[in-house]
């Protein structure tokens, strides 16, 4: 029976990886996902058959609990939300991970106080470190996932919590856990408290840790809270010394680094930076090559006849067009350009809205086709040929001072070279700077035209006249 | 057994790494929640901790706790990560562009 259940979890990792590598385009991916489901199911039976279960009435509460909350969440949430919904959902695997090691560790004591390993041969300070590993990353996964999900829906403030000594509070904090570590990790079987102290403290540690991360760097946040939900899994796995678990949580830890990586590199800068700067907490100071000049103000009337003449136009969205709402009638537009003959993409920074993707499935939502969304190493070498640029609620990933400007923060970001196109129309509500305070020469460029107003009500004013005519 | 298990784990993180290099950006989302939904294995050690019998109340309370948990991520993870990738539609096939 064991060899058995050994077999169905190797079955359960083959499909889990054969479904990752179906996500390596949209037209399989949806299959992928749905063969990843089908071993998880096959790791979920075999589980059941496990000579260590005895009662089921727990576990059929539990999962019929969980399926319950699961799926009608997942059902209702609004594409829109999708970052705080994966980062609330990230928290739970964190604190289920915390509670396998707690409760293995409830398992394990009674034989630990007569100095044996519970069951089998594992030397009972592997098990312990195992334990207090899940336990520390799952905590610092739970409360981290929490405040990025209260940061993500607006239910706290999304700019970057800081306080003077921050950077000693945290090291501190990380010394405790550490020190606990090394002293449960000896003697786990007298340190019951000090056990109870890690918990703690690895919710305060999560805390602290995504505090002062400001809104537009969550792309970096939950990528990496992503990978330490996988690792936490994965520190169970050694625990119960279970290869799928093993296996399964380091596809997602890595997963997760990669996108951190993607992230931090689409920002230029690293992950250090990121997680303890505080960017974004202060306006900028102005730098001597501060843009100068006056924006051009163009009406959408006459914005019309420019895209009426145009033949190709690349819409460059950004967080505001999730906040505005405006995707469905962007791709409204962008048909209507279409029909009038001019050739349309979607041009989308990595790091664009809240979570990395994020605009690919708000245009997906609105049925845009996954040929028209363009990467920005793809679309910034066709730059010079478009005629339209439209930037729909982004700045930072459209600001030149990126490539120009040595003294801005933000400089060496890649960027979509907007600015390289013919014209450039800019729909924002006001001159206000973006996330990270930053003046931007782009609204003062030859070839920029500011549309003033809510980009919603723009493009449907845009969307009316190509109606009309 | 453990030194297996290390060397599984190793490989695991070098297959991970190339497996999603190859996902292009415009599925990074769904990749995120359908990972989501793979860390949600931790089930696995939920289930052994709820099913056994020969522990304390505490680790039943424990256990059943940490199943319903990951059961959320599961179910949640997946079938979000389904209803997404249902809207990725092609030039031909759906698409009204």
């Amino acid at each position: 029976m064991s060899a058995l259940i050994d077999l169905s979890y190797i079955a359960a990792s083959i499909l889990f990886i054969y479904g990752l590598k179906a996500l390596s385009s949209p037209a399989t991916a949806r299959k992928g996902n749905l063969i990843s489901a089908v071993g998880m199911l096959i790791a979920v039976v075999a589980t059941l058959f496990d000579k260590h279960i005895i009662g089921y009435q727990w576990i059929l509460a539990g999962v019929l609990i969980g399926t319950a909350i699961g799926a009608i969440a997942a059902m209702r949430v609004p594409m829109t939300s999708m970052p705080e919904f994966v980062a609330l959902f990230n928290g739970f695997g964190g604190i289920a991970s915390l509670i396998v090691g707690w409760a293995e560790y409830e398992r394990n004591l009674p034989s630990w106080t007569q100095g044996v390993p519970h069951g089998g041969d594992t030397p009972i300070a592997f098990t312990a470190t195992a334990i207090y590993l899940a336990v520390l990353i799952g905590g610092v996964t739970f409360t981290g996932s929490m405040v990025a999900y209260l940061k993500l829906s607006e239910r706290i403030s999304g700019k970057p919590f800081l306080f003077g000594g921050q950077q000693i509070v945290n090291g501190v904090l990380l010394l405790a856990v550490l020190g606990c570590g090394i002293a449960y990790a000896v003697a786990p079987a007298d340190t019951y408290w000090l056990f109870m102290l890690a918990i703690a403290l690895s919710f305060v540690l999560g805390v602290m840790a995504t505090i002062p991360i400001g809104g537009a760097d969550m792309p970096v946040v939950i990528s990496l809270l992503n990978s330490y939900s996988g690792l936490a899994a994965c520190a169970a796995g050694f625990i119960i010394l279970n290869t799928v678990l093993i296996v399964s949580g380091s596809l997602v830890g890595a997963s997760g680094i990669i996108l951190t990586m993607i992230m931090c590199k689409a920002m230029n800068r690293s992950l250090g930076n990121v997680l303890f700067s505080g960017f974004g907490s202060v306006t900028a100071k102005k730098s001597g090559a501060a843009a100068q000049g006056e924006a051009k103000a163009l009406s959408p009337e006459d914005a019309y006849y420019v895209l009426e003449a145009a033949q190709s136009v690349v819409f460059v969205p950004g967080y505001g067009m999730a906040v505005a709402q405006a995707q469905h009638v962007v791709r409204e537009l962008g048909e209507a350009l279409h029909k009038n003959g001019a050739e349309v993409n979607y041009a989308i920074h990595p790091v664009a809205g809240r979570m990395p993707g994020h605009m690919n499935v708000l245009l997906a939502e609105a049925n845009v086709p996954y040929e028209q969304l363009v990467e920005m190493d793809a679309i910034n070498p066709m730059m010079d040929s478009v005629d339209v640029a439209i930037v729909i609620g982004a700045n930072d990933v459209v600001n030149p001072a990126a490539r120009q400007d040595e003294s801005s923060p933000i400089y060496g970001m890649p960027i979509i070279d907007v600015d390289k196109a013919r014209s450039v129309f800019i729909l924002k509500r006001s001159m206000a700077s973006g996330f990270a305070g930053i003046d931007n020469p782009l609204f003062f460029a030859e070839n920029a035209r500011m549309v003033f107003g809510d980009a919603k009500a723009t493009v449907q004013s845009l969307l009316a006249q190509f109606k009309e005519n | 057994m453990l030194l297996l298990l290390l060397f599984t784990f190793v490989l695991a993180i070098f297959l991970g790494f190339e497996l999603i290099s190859k996902v292009p950006s415009t599925l990074h989302t769904p990749l995120m929640s359908g990972s989501n939904a793979i860390s949600g294995i931790t089930i696995v050690g939920a289930l052994i901790a709820a099913g056994e019998t020969d522990s304390g109340w505490v680790s039943y309370v424990l256990g059943t706790a940490a199943v319903a948990f990951a059961t959320i991520n599961v179910v949640g993870g997946y079938l979000v990560t389904d209803r997404m990738l249902a809207m990725f539609k092609s030039k031909q096939g759906g698409g009204k562009a």
